[in-house]
């Protein structure tokens, strides 16, 4: 790729320094323009120069992001991003790394690096463009298309049941788990925001409109015109309220929510991300429509020793237990003779 | 108290003689809670200690816990000791202990007519007997009356004789293997004293009623041995002459982890390290996971992919990406293999290589993946490949690929082998400081920064650490411009690119010094061998050429790409025959690249050649009479 002269860190960003200046060539309307931009938004406010960056993906369209960005950039191989990204981390612990994937990449060809980088708690940041669709392959059924979807790989429709990534992320033990849209800018920023804050695997499903291969899947509950009836926004230590007039909420039942009137009277629940068990994050991510309010916004976030900084203090005890690496010591061994 | 059975030879009155001999191979075998490969190294290190050339072969099932007294859970132990240079485990067995029915059913073709055959009896009861078909007893039939048969109750005597130390029940029982190894001291005439400091160096502190037990069960083998005349021979292999030097025992495995080591402690940057568990090649994981203090980071990935996936991601962040796996572990790795290939990435990939395909033999040896190595990836795809001859070589040959995977910003595959892995030698340790420099940095000026451009001597791509100001670059596994690595569609870019790459490794040759051929320098018969069929190969061409055959030997150990001057060697001679552990991948690869008839022996039985074998073979492509 070109190289770009990075800024002076001590000078203000704005997005378009984390722009490539490579032609972005994602079809006209997807819903992957609004999430570079977010991103080239939110990185531009944090102080942080393009160099202390590092975007890694697998593939598929998603995938062309970090080519579009001015930062270091690794677009690999299909499902593998996340392992790609675990090296880069390590190579270089205070390189700041985000991982873009997709449904195909994240859940389907990488579900086990999925599991096992959110399980590690990798300082990574993950984006993942749910679009529930395969794009670049042109239009086969993805790991979370929906039952009975019709397409080219299933003439009869779906028979797989769908994957849901949030209850994948937080059965992985992820320890920042959100959820945002590809058409609310303000709302994306926000989410992107706190996960760059956060310390450890955060991630992050974007629902990502595909307008040639799945147009307006989402549009039913996230349309912008209902949405306020069909979305509820978490936010830490508020009452679940949702409605254009913010009238209904979600009260716990047992291990479940039910949506009830918010009178007075009603015991809506009080969203807590930092719920030690993540068993009320799971029933959130368990939400779906049109039985209830689908779920945006951060769903956990908790603290815990990043992989790398377990992985530093290891090499760093050795170095204190065994001081200065000898080599000369190390080829001998416990046992030698000499031959005169 | 037990009985000892005398064959005849031996009589318990006569005071024995000691005999000199020039080399003898020892065979222990049990079931594999019998501690044989304990019994083994001891014997070994005993005898690195004392000064013999050595060379070692352990075999071991690949069931953790297989049934006892099953032939599935026999575990071996070779081990070839000598006063001069050897280099393979030996052929033949002179002495084999065998500690149960199974053992002796298993290993019994292996030793030589009049060979000494130690064995417990109380392994060879009616129910140890009957789990391996033998109809009757064989140290009672009459079977074995070509051997020199010595057998003792070994594990009633044990328990008696680590009572004192306090122990009792199958953990006394345990020390059998001890008992056994006393004898074999006796029986070669080995000291003590080394395997006493290091058993108490090893147990004393956390488990010193063990050590005592260990040490007692040794010495009342060694007493037993000698009090009641066990053998009227015992023998003795006289110290060997080594080139002067400061020498260690060392296997392949353990050189290769420390190659890796040396790797990050001279190269300046870290080394990651991403490997899955695998036979035989985990033991390298084992030892790099303790040398973190060398600068080692070493990660064990939820799979193959993730391996060598994240070490391709740390040679991208700027330190060399490291993966390790056996031949099924390195099918899985090839896409991201090729992504370093497309990329231009340093990266060093390990295989242990074991018998196949699939999951084949697991603990047994081959050479069955070269071709892979060389071609098994998809598109073209030039990988340079190394091979080590001897378990010490592993660390030059593993440092080197180290070192040309960073010079040269390419995958290197090493190939090592089971046999190579867990077999021993004994190694002149090299002058760390003598190790040849690494130079990572070029290209790295910001002012007109290219990531695709080459360094006119290598045709290597600059290595940018990720995070260095000005230098922030993106790349991907698509084909990218010349120089400025923008991604290209372009047919003859492409064309050109493919042609970069090749002749990137193609300018490894310049790293080969010229090609060593023993024996004659032209003549009847070249024999050209790579990997861990050095040792035979090479003993059986000096045997043949000291019947004053025409016959020379060349070691390749670079096999991508091939030493320049070996084309020349070739047509010096009438015929070229190339031993393989395997169908014969080297010959097609030879054929293919210079076109010319080569003959291949092929034995595919999931362990080392034999000299002897190799002797016929070669008398077989020689002329007869000349
Ligand atoms: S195929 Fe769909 S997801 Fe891919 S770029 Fe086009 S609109 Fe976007």
């Amino acid at each position: 790729m070109t190289p770009t002269t990075t800024p002076a860190p001590a000078k203000a960003f704005t997005p378009q320094d984390f722009h490539s200046g490579l032609i972005v060539r994602w079809c006209p309307g997807c819903g992957d323009y609004a999430i570079l931009a977010a991103v080239q938004k939110v990185l531009s406010e944090r102080g942080k120069a393009p160099h202390e960056y590092a975007f890694v993906s697998g593939i598929g369209c998603s995938s062309r992001f970090p080519l579009y960005m001015s930062t270091y950039g690794f677009h690999s191989i299909h499902g593998r991003a996340l392992a790609v990204a675990t090296g880069v981390k390590a190579a270089a612990p205070s390189q700041e790394v985000w991982v873009i994937t997709g449904d195909g990449d994240c859940l389907s060809i990488g579900g086990n690096h999925f599991i096992h980088a959110l399980r590690r708690n990798q300082d990574l940041k993950i984006i993942l463009f749910n679009n529930e669709i395969y794009g670049l392959t042109k239009g086969q059924y993805s790991p979370t298309s929906r039952k009975g979807l019709v397409n080219k790989s299933a003439p009869y429709g779906v028979i797989d049941e769908p994957a849901n990534p949030l209850r994948l992320a937080l059965a992985a033990g992820a320890t920042f788990v959100a959820r945002t849209a590809d058409n609310d800018m303000a709302h994306m920023t926000e989410v992107f925001r706190r996960a760059a804050a956060h310390k450890g695997s955060a991630f992050i499903e974007v629902l990502q409109n595909c307008v040639i291969f799945n147009d307006k899947v989402f549009e039913e509950y996230y349309g912008v015109k209902t949405r306020k009836d069909t979305l509820i926004y978490l936010h830490d230590g508020q009452p679940l309220l949702y409605g254009k007039t913010v009238e209904r909420g979600l009260r716990l039942d047992g291990f479940s929510f039910s949506s009830v009137e918010a009178s007075g009277e009603a015991k809506i629940h009080v969203h807590d991300e930092h719920e030690s068990t993540g068993a009320l994050a799971n029933a959130l991510a368990g939400l779906t429509h049109p039985d209830y309010p689908v779920p945006l916004g951060v769903f956990r976030q908790v603290e815990r020793p990043a992989y790398h900084e377990l992985m530093y203090e290891q090499v760093d005890a050795a170095r204190k237990a065994y001081g200065e690496p000898d080599l000369a010591k190390l080829l001998k061994g416990p046992k030698t003779w000499t031959v005169s | 108290m037990s009985t000892v059975t005398e064959d005849g030879i031996l009589g318990n009155t006569e005071r024995h003689e000691i005999k000199e001999l020039d080399s003898v191979t020892i065979l222990f075998a049990g079931d594999s809670g019998d501690g044989m490969q304990i019994t083994g190294s001891q014997f070994t290190d005993a005898s690195v200690v004392f000064g013999n050339d050595i060379s070692t072969f352990p075999d071991f099932p690949a069931e953790i816990r297989a049934p006892s007294g099953t032939l599935a859970g026999v575990s071996a132990y070779q081990l070839h000791f000598s006063n001069h240079d050897i280099r393979t485990p030996g052929d033949r067995v002179d002495t084999l202990v065998a500690m149960n029915a199974a053992a002796l059913k298993k290993y019994l073709p292996e030793l030589e007519k009049g060979g000494i055959l130690i064995a417990d009896k109380s392994g060879f009861g009616p129910n140890e007997l009957k789990k391996v078909d033998y109809a009757s007893n064989p140290l009672e039939d009459g079977s074995l009356s070509e051997y020199r048969v010595v057998q003792a109750d070994i594990t009633a005597q044990t328990i008696a004789a680590v009572k004192p130390a306090g122990l009792t029940g199958r953990n006394a029982e345990r020390c059998k293997n001890f008992y056994t190894l006393g004898i074999a001291y006796y029986l070669y005439d080995r000291p003590l004293e080394p395997t006493f400091d290091e058993i108490r160096k090893r147990f004393a502190k956390k488990e010193p009623v063990i050590a005592e037990a260990n040490i007692a069960a040794i010495q009342a083998g060694y007493n037993f041995a000698h009090t009641i005349e066990l053998f009227k021979v015992t023998y003795r292999v006289r110290r060997a002459v080594f080139e002067p030097g400061t020498y260690r025992n060392i296997s392949g495995n353990l050189a290769t982890a420390m190659g890796v080591a040396a790797a990050a402690s001279r190269s300046g940057r870290k080394v990651f390290f991403g490997s899955y568990p695998i036979t035989p090649a985990s033991d390298i994981l084992h030892e790099l996971s303790r040398l973190k203090h060398f600068g080692v980071l070493t990660f064990q990935a939820e799979d193959e992919i993730a391996a060598v996936a994240s070490a391709v991601g740390a040679s991208f962040g700027g330190i060399l990406g490291v993966t390790c796996s056996s031949g099924p572990g390195i099918a899985l790795k090839s896409e991201a293999i090729n992504l370093a290939v497309m990329t231009e990435l340093p990266l060093v990939v390990i295989d242990v290589q074991r018998s196949g395909p699939s999951t084949g033999m697991p603990t047994k040896t081959e050479q069955a993946d070269l071709l892979m190595a060389l071609f098994g990836r998809n598109s073209d795809s030039p990988i340079p490949v190394i091979a080590p001859a001897t378990p010490g070589e592993c660390f030059e040959c593993i440092y080197e690929a180290a070192r040309v995977a960073v010079k040269y910003m390419t995958p290197v595959m090493f190939l090592s082998d089971g046999y190579l892995g867990n077999g021993a030698e004994p190694w002149k340790i090299p002058d760390a400081a003598a190790l040849k420099a690494f130079n990572p940095s070029w290209g790295l000026d910001p002012a007109g920064f290219k990531p695709y451009a080459r360094n006119p001597d290598t045709g290597a791509r600059p290595w940018v650490p990720v995070g260095t100001p000005g230098l922030n670059y993106r790349t991907t596994g698509i084909e990218k411009a010349e120089n400025s690595g923008g991604i290209s569609y372009d047919p003859e870019n492409h064309q050109r690119m493919t042609k970069a790459r090749f002749d990137k490794v193609a300018k490894i040759a310049q790293e080969i010094p010229a090609t060593p051929v023993f024996g004659a320098q032209e003549g009847d018969l070249l024999v050209v061998s790579w990997g861990g069929t050095y040792g035979a190969t090479l003993t059986a061409a000096e045997t043949v050429f000291a019947q004053g055959k025409k016959i020379g030997h060349v070691h390749l150990r670079w096999l991508n790409p091939l030493p320049p001057d070996l084309g020349s060697i070739l047509k010096r001679y009438k015929k070229i025959l190339v031993p393989e552990i395997n169908v014969g991948q080297l010959a097609y690869h030879l054929r293919g690249t210079y076109g010319i008839p080569v003959e291949s022996y092929a034995r595919i039985r999931g362990k080392a050649f034999t000299v002897g074998e190799l002797v016929t073979a070669y008398h077989a492509q020689l002329p007869q009479g000349a």
